[in-house]
């Protein structure tokens, strides 16, 4: 039976670990072939590995998404070696935790260049692409800190409020083109990034204490819903936000 | 191969004609069993003979939404023939185009009564059918006239973002009981409510405004998303918005 995302071309940045891996290794599993990107060399040649051994089709390209050039180069080789892109999951990002007095400009370069200018660069350059596929499906990362205001992470916020609206954006300007563009937000994920905050019963505690489900998601919980954007059934969905967040953004 | 809603028992109102007739028949397809229920007696019996016909199995029960005795005959009446409910589908609603200062009070009570009442009483009694399942998803339909404002439709407007918010408190009472509970917001459709706005191109235009995808959706690209919210793969989705509008509302 023929999968969700059978004979798709998907591109997902970040796919060495965490939330990206997932949404590699489920439209691998729906029959997509996928190209992963990472800095993260040995995580991304694994996340290969892993679709490769399920009998799935994956290819590795080891860049920076913060590089506009890198991402030119990227999406050559992909269309050298598919032909054409079908979806692209902007996953790739960095979380950072201080307060904005403590925010220096190194640390407040660093979260926009990869968190805003990758995927800004991502959407730029995915589009000859996608225009060789005939259209196209964009999901950009965002988070439930780039809707809701929270302490300490002013630096991700901003970048998060960017991707959100960016997004939008890029839906109003390649709608032409038959590509839609959408954007996630992601509440508390079980995933490398947020070890370190839920790493007690009590940090976890404090950090789900908005969540309505009281409890963090598992990665594949928002590969799901990447999913569901990445395939024709949300065909009409395009410049919306999905928030996978358990509630958190509900309270 | 199992369905995405395998062995689930299913509730959708309003299922008579048009986009609820369209959930319905894409709930039966995967598997779920369905309680149809319309005061339009004809299309419901309809529905439930179209799922039947494809091997699946359907229930219409005749009541008006508006009712809170007749919400709870009805729920009664699902439990007794099927012991649960997993999945509520609130889609029964009506269009009023009018002004505000057009709308008579008559028009503004049999709007409230309808779209809100309807809405509020199927949540409130749904839960102990729920309950028996150890779990559920409410899926509310209101529109992007829940969210931002148009001219001409005042009750409806008041109406939708009624169901809109309403929707996010009974996530947030409801999360105990393992039942999660997300609106949908759908744009302009292609079915009986809207058809004579769709007359022809020239009205057709106008009545699209800003949707960027430049055409009115089918039924079924409304129940693909409703399919996702009732499927265990939106696990991590409750009190959320899901909008349905071709780009309408990202201008």
């Amino acid at each position: 039976m023929a999968g969700r995302v059978e004979g798709k071309i998907a591109f997902v940045t970040g796919g060495g670990s965490g939330m990206g891996r997932e949404h590699a290794l489920l439209m691998a599993e729906e029959g997509a072939s996928i190209i992963v990107s990472d800095v993260n060399e040995a995580g991304g040649r694994e996340t290969v590995s892993m679709i490769n051994s399920k009998g799935g089709q994956g290819l590795f390209i080891d860049f920076d998404v913060a590089s506009e050039a890198a991402w030119q180069s990227a999406v050559n080789q992909a269309v050298s070696t598919f032909g054409r892109v079908d979806i692209l999951v902007n996953n790739a990002g960095i979380f950072m935790m201080k307060m904005m007095a403590d925010t220096t400009e190194a640390e407040l370069d660093r979260m926009l260049n990869i968190n805003v200018k990758g995927v800004f660069y991502g959407c730029k350059h995915i589009l000859p692409a996608m225009q060789k596929a005939g259209g196209g499906s964009i999901i950009n990362i965002s988070s439930i800190y780039g809707v809701i205001g929270a302490p300490a992470a002013s630096a991700y916020q901003a970048s998060k409020g960017a991707v959100r609206i960016l997004t939008k954006s890029v839906a109003v300007e390649y709608a032409p083109y038959n590509i839609r563009a959408n954007s996630i937000h992601p509440g508390v994920i079980r995933t490398p990034m947020t070890r370190d905050l839920m790493a007690t019963p009590d940090s976890e505690k404090a950090i789900l204490a908005s969540t309505i489900l009281r409890r963090a998601a598992e990665p594949r919980e928002v590969a799901y819903p990447v999913l569901f954007l990445a395939s024709s059934e949300s065909s009409y969905i395009t410049g919306a936000e999905i928030m996978v967040d358990g509630g958190y953004t509900t309270v | 191969m199992a369905g995405r809603v395998e062995g689930k028992i299913a509730f959708v109102t309003g299922g008579g004609s048009g986009m609820g007739r369209e959930h319905a028949l894409l709930l039966a397809e995967h598997g779920a069993t369905l309680i149809v229920s319309d005061v339009n007696e004809a299309g419901g019996r309809e529905t439930v003979s179209m799922i039947n016909g494809k091997g699946g199995q359907g229930l219409f029960i005749k009541f008006d939404v508006a009712k809170e005795a007749e919400w709870k005959g009805a729920v009664d009446q699902a439990m007794a023939s099927f012991g649960r409910v997993d999945i509520l589908v609130n889609n029964a609603g009506i269009l009023i185009m009018k002004t505000t200062q057009n709308t008579s009070s008559e028009e503004l009570d049999r709007m409230l009564d309808i779209n809100v009442k309807g809405v509020f009483y199927g949540c409130k009694h749904i839960l102990p059918a729920m309950q028996k399942a150890g779990g559920g998803s409410i899926v509310n339909i209101s529109s992007i006239a829940g969210i931002i404002g148009m001219a001409g439709a005042a009750a409806y407007q008041a109406a939708k973002g009624a169901v809109r918010i309403l929707t996010k408190s009974v996530a947030v009472e409801y999360a105990p009981f393992n039942i999660r509970a997300n609106s949908i917001h759908p744009g302009i459709i292609r079915t009986p409510m809207t058809q004579d706005f769709l007359v022809n191109e020239k009205t057709e235009k106008a009545f699209l405004g800003t949707t960027i995808l430049r055409r009115p959706a089918e039924p079924r690209e409304v129940s693909y998303p409703v399919l996702f919210l009732a499927s265990g793969e939106s696990s991590y989705i409750t009190g959320a918005e899901i909008v349905v509008d071709g780009g309408y509302t990202t201008m």
